[in-house]
């Protein structure tokens, strides 16, 4: 077993190439028990890569990531299947069954891998779409809700089954401020109050903030800074400061292509180079 | 891809007749739900088309004197319009892969091959016999509509005849055909379905090839059982 019992994930020099590119470049990392771990960085930098070998969807070159002390990269489907009961996760698009109704999408985890009772299940469905804010929508089908609502539903799915672990794919992209809050707070409280431990990759730095008790900021699929809030908010890494403060100019590369140098230097760019910048330049 | 086609096969065997016994029951319940889905699609393009022939065979034996039962030719038609099937099943599960849902299965430990495919497979495999049954009846209804209203034969004397030359082997046969058919039509939607890639696009080049490779494969299977069922042993 594991001589740490504290700790819920720890990842070792994980390396993940395609073909001659390297996506994930010797990433190691721990998250604690309780602790809510940020990821963040640039469209494009590995984040959800990352998160998909944690997860045990896809499998290292080299490394290893081990979830509640086990090694999850030589697992087979079945050793995965067991340990993903333990936790929940939350996709991007929420990925919620289109053929199901919002309440069914609730209770699946329920269905498959608890021995409850029709009422007892119905009473957690109710539960968890109360924490997210979403009771009597039961019995609406995905289609008719909107995008933000998805993902508030298919965070009460990750949280069905009262996972120790929450993974979070961008779970406040396209939900309104105050709905942002909610969604924090529910991390913060879960975390706080029932010793959850919460992995989110995210863009939105207020939320980040906000929740966070570390973060790792990735770039070209290495780490570029870790730590606790305060630490990486009084960064003297550039490129750091550049992202959490959201600033077009700056050390990270955007791909600009040539026209890069000249941007770099300040020089004020001729018009048709603007633009082109307008054209190629990704939203960091 | 034939590597996956394979693995798929496997898999569905261990779901429907391993997995059972080891505690992990699929859901009776998705297989009604799925055996509407397809009976409801299926059952007017069956009676149309076997009612066709059925008439078309009547007329034809009126002309030359030959053999009236339509039953040797009922499965081969409920296998063209079970093609149809294919699109609904296939882009189904495609969009559900395109839209993230069947990694969210498999995160949630929910075997996308338990989930959704032994439904679907099981509810093909018990609508397609009772299909050709049903087309059958319809058949030899086409049939009875031509002999009484265009021939004048009497009704039970039609019915007589249709029963005398229909031999239980031929039904029997076609019912074998029929879940050969299902077999195929519904492994190949279904991988084609979970390995999309590329988006709403991805969906539907996979539709078209599949159906493609599905009507190739039914039909050389469908030459090799005649010959297996009507010239062997």
């Amino acid at each position: 077993m594991n001589s740490n019992g504290d700790l819920v994930i720890e990842v070792v020099d994980l390396i993940r190439k395609f073909g001659d590119r390297t996506v994930i470049n010797d990433i190691s990392f721990n998250v604690r028990r309780g602790e809510t771990l940020v990821i963040m960085g640039g469209s494009g930098c590995g984040k959800s890569t990352l998160l998909r070998h944690i997860i045990g969807s896809m499998k290292p070159t080299s490394g290893s990531v081990k979830i509640f002390g086990q090694e999850i990269t030589t697992m087979n489907e079945r050793e995965i299947a067991s340990v993903r009961r333990r936790f929940g996760m939350l996709f991007q698009s929420g990925a919620l069954l289109a053929s199901l109704t919002v309440g069914e999408n609730v209770a699946l985890p329920l269905l498959q891998h608890t021995d409850n009772s029709v009422d007892e299940i119905e009473e957690i469905v109710e539960e968890k779409l109360q924490m997210v804010g979403l009771s009597g929508f039961e019995d609406l089908k995905p289609a008719e809700i909107s995008g933000g609502m998805k993902k508030r539903v298919g965070l009460a799915r990750a949280l069905a089954l009262d996972p120790e672990l929450l993974f979070s794919d961008e779970p406040t992209s396209g939900l309104d401020p105050i709905m942002t809050a909610v969604v924090d707070q529910l991390t913060l409280k879960l975390t706080h109050g029932e010793h959850m431990t919460a992995v989110v990759v995210t863009h939105d730095m207020t939320s980040a903030f906000r929740i966070a008790t570390r973060m790792i900021m990735l770039g070209h699929g290495s780490i570029v800074a870790q730590g606790t809030p305060d630490e990486i908010r009084n960064s003297p890494n550039p490129e750091v400061q550049q992202f959490i403060n959201g600033e077009a100019d700056g050390p990270i590369p955007l791909n600009l292509s040539q026209d890069e140098h000249e941007h770099h230097q300040h020089v004020k760019p001729r018009p048709f180079v603007a633009a082109r910048h307008r054209f190629h330049r990704k939203t960091a | 891809m034939l590597k996956n086609y394979l693995r798929l096969n496997l898999s569905l065997l261990y779901w429907v007749f391993v997995a059972p016994f080891t505690g992990q029951f699929f859901s009776i319940s998705q297989i009604f739900r799925q055996m509407v889905f397809i009976g409801v699609r299926a059952t007017s393009m069956v009676a149309l088309t076997a009612f066709s022939i059925g008439v078309t065979l009547a007329m034809q034996a009126a002309h030359s004197l030959q053999q009236m039962g339509a039953e040797i030719y009922v499965p081969d038609l409920v296998m063209l319009s079970i093609l149809r099937e294919m699109g609904p099943v296939l882009i189904e599960l495609g969009t559900m892969k395109v839209s993230e849902e069947i990694e969210a299965l498999e995160v949630m430990a929910i075997n996308p091959i338990q989930y959704l495919v032994v439904p679907r497979f099981l509810a093909m495999l018990i609508m397609l016999p009772a299909l050709t049954i049903f087309g059958n009846y319809i058949g030899v209804l086409g049939g009875w509509a031509v002999c009484r209203f265009a021939l004048n034969f009497n009704t039970a004397g039609y019915i007589v005849r249709a029963l005398g030359s229909a031999e239980t082997w031929d039904l029997y046969s076609g019912m074998i055909k029929s879940v050969v058919f299902a077999w195929i039509v519904i492994t190949i939607a279904c991988n084609a379905g979970l390995h999309v890639e590329g988006g709403a696009e991805g969906v539907g080049q996979a539709t078209t090839a599949s159906v493609v490779q599905a009507l190739l494969a039914m039909l050389v299977t469908n030459a090799i059982l005649t010959g297996i069922f009507f010239f062997g042993a």
